[in-house]
């Protein structure tokens, strides 16, 4: 009992002792947040100065005469490549991109983690085991084949297009790049809904089949209302994937119009002729990290919540 | 079909009922077997195409011609008997020095920090997410940022030339030999939060009890995080190694937004070696080598991962 004693009234010593150590704890956390908000400051503040400040002025220092000029410029004007229309037509190309791509890979993904969970079959552990290293291959180890493969349906899209005057989306870089990241997407998103599904009481289901319900009845009835925390999950990883990827965007849409955000900020960041316009550069930067920063702004608490508590435990 | 509401009890056991009941038994397959072909197709599929491309001599385009193992003794030869060092070795020695620092720096880091920030901190919820946003941005992003802030002549260096630190010199990402710990500055800043954040669910995941013993039986902080927590959230260093293991292997915008390659594609990861070589230098057999490398590398470390955890699942 004395030493639980001590434990709760610590002496003077102590005291001081945790005093100094609350202000190194603090001095180190306030430290570290600097060094991860730096980037993104001087990013913003540059977004908004004018050339002349940017070449004479501080990095850190505030805009002396702030300018949003260089925003509109990065959204209508910025050149990429040889074109120079801004960066719109491209934004809307990840928009076109992300949204079929999310939802469908996320939908798959909750009907396959009921199945592996609720519908188990002799080998299901296989099935999952595959699937699962499927989330881990460098994509280099496939991106040749399928490359050859979107060719081989570009072609055959021409020929559709000459025979119906339909294309069906052969040979579309938006469809490609969607059909790209729902594949590759499925393993990750079957993870997270079947570790989701694993702890859901199969009581429930069990009860629900006796009632006489069917497989889908019991997804849409009983699973899915239930799915919010790991659908948040999916869809803030999915989206923000997807959005984020440089290797399959710039491998499979490279060139022209097509080519989503990403391609787009790095062409317009290292082709720039003449005078490197840095403010229109970091507002372009600005410009496409925004739709995942508010994302993350608006539900990274129940992403990281949702995360902990799906996928990581495994 | 029959997916109209059936509420009726199990009467009717006629044929009708067991040619429905089979389809419900066979429905969850069909349902699972497409994303099941797609996998077996487009990964492991096409995994095996590319090995099959890296023993041809495909170069602009693809070849179906073997000629055997050319294009490895290229890379390894490359590796030990070229000078100055071939591209491919440069690639290597990047990725090692990149993933030993990388995951040993993310994994102390978001460890410091989570034990930090476990400190029953004023102002958590500000803080979490000022380290965990950088996640949220692409690397494309992050390489734009990074760029800037450590270009010698606009941004760190500049602004302490100004304060009056003119001695003050940092020019890294111009610097062949020093432009790789660059690319581990920026990685880390962008996945170092993340690693805090399972940290932090390991640490609030651990029983309250049997902090609380410890502390009676008199340790100090110090003492209870090395002796007691620390090796309590082994599970999760492994997941934080395994995931950021396979980061490491897979970067490639990173470079390219920060570095363009950096001076000489002294920057270059093999990620990077294998879309030059492939794309831009027409040497497909010798990227998809490459590939193929990067491919047993990964699974070197992730197969046994996923083995141990699906048969611990399994039972």
């Amino acid at each position: 009992m004395s030493a639980l004693s001590t434990a709760l009234a610590p002496s003077r010593s102590t005291a001081s002792s945790r005093w100094i150590s609350r202000v190194v704890i603090y001095g180190l956390l306030v430290g570290f947040a600097l060094f991860y908000l730096t980037p993104l400051f001087v990013m913003l503040v540059t977004s908004f100065k004018t050339m002349d400040e940017i070449q004479n002025g501080n990095m850190l220092a505030l805009p002396q005469s702030p300018t949003i000029e260089p925003w509109f410029k990065a959204w209508g004007e910025a050149c990429v490549g040889l074109t120079c229309a801004g960066i719109k037509g491209y934004f809307w190309n990840s928009i076109k991109m992300v949204v079929p791509a999310v939802a469908i890979s996320t939908l798959v993904g909750a009907l396959n983690g009921y199945v592996l969970t609720k519908w188990r079959f002799p080998g299901h552990t296989l099935v999952f085991g595959l699937m699962l290293f499927a989330c881990f291959i460098p994509f280099q180890s496939v991106l040749l084949p399928m490359a050859t493969i979107l060719g081989s349906l570009g072609r055959f899209g021409v020929t559709l297009q000459n025979l119906t005057g339909f294309a069906f989306g052969l040979g579309n870089s938006t469809v490609n790049l969607v059909f790209v990241h729902v594949v590759y997407g499925l393993g990750f998103t079957t993870l997270f809904f079947r570790n989701y599904y694993e702890a859901f009481p199969s009581e429930l289901v069990k009860a629900a089949q006796v009632d006489g319900a069917g497989f889908f009845q019991i997804f849409y009835r009983i699973m899915l209302p239930n799915s919010l925390p790991i659908i948040v999950v999916t869809v803030i990883y999915q989206f923000t994937n997807i959005w984020n990827d440089f290797l399959f965007a710039s491998a499979y849409a490279g060139t022209g119009d097509v080519m989503p955000m990403t391609v787009a900020l790095n062409n317009v960041v290292n082709t720039s002729t003449g005078v490197v316009e840095y403010n229109v550069n970091m507002a372009a930067a600005m410009i496409a990290a925004l739709p995942t920063l508010l994302v993350y702004i608006l539900a990274g608490r129940y992403f990281v919540r949702g995360l902990m508590a799906g996928a990581v435990k495994g | 079909m029959s997916s109209v509401a059936t509420t009726e009890p199990a009467i009717a056991r006629g044929t009708r009922a067991s040619i429905r009941g089979r389809m419900q038994d066979a429905l969850p397959k069909i349902v699972l077997a497409p994303s099941f072909a797609i996998t077996v197709i487009f990964v492991y599929g096409f995994i095996l195409w590319t090995i099959y491309l890296s023993f041809t001599n495909s170069k602009t385009f693809p070849s179906y011609a073997i000629t055997g193992a050319r294009s490895y003794q290229r890379l390894w030869r490359w590796t030990f008997e070229s000078d100055p060092p071939s591209s491919w070795y440069t690639s290597i020695t990047n990725m090692g020095i990149f993933g030993v620092l990388y995951i040993g720096i993310c994994l102390a880091l978001g460890l410091l920090l989570a034990i930090l920030l476990d400190q029953k901190i004023r102002g958590e919820g500000i803080l979490r997410p000022i380290f965990l946003y950088p996640m949220a941005l692409s690397f494309i992003v992050t390489g734009v940022a990074w760029k800037w802030f450590l270009d010698p002549g606009l941004g760190l260096e500049q602004t302490l030339h100004q304060l009056g630190w003119t001695s003050f010199h940092f020019d890294w990402i111009k610097n062949k030999d020093f432009v790789i710990y660059t690319v581990v500055i920026a990685g880390v800043w962008q996945a170092s939060g993340f690693v805090m954040a399972m940290f932090l669910a390991g640490l609030r995941g651990i029983d309250g009890e049997i902090m609380k013993a410890a502390q009676i039986d008199g340790a100090t902080t110090v003492q209870l995080y090395r002796r007691i927590i620390i090796p309590l959230l082994r599970p999760i260093f492994l997941s934080a190694f395994i995931v950021l293991a396979h980061m490491a292997i897979k970067s490639y915008d990173l470079v390219v937004a920060l570095t363009s390659g950096g001076p000489g594609g002294s920057a270059w990861l093999p990620s990077n070696f294998m879309y030059e070589y492939t794309f831009k230098r027409n040497e497909m057999a010798v990227g998809s080598a490459s590939a193929v490398i990067m491919l047993m590398t990964i699974s070197a470390i992730i197969v046994p991962y996923l083995y141990s955890e699906l048969k611990e699942k399994g039972r």
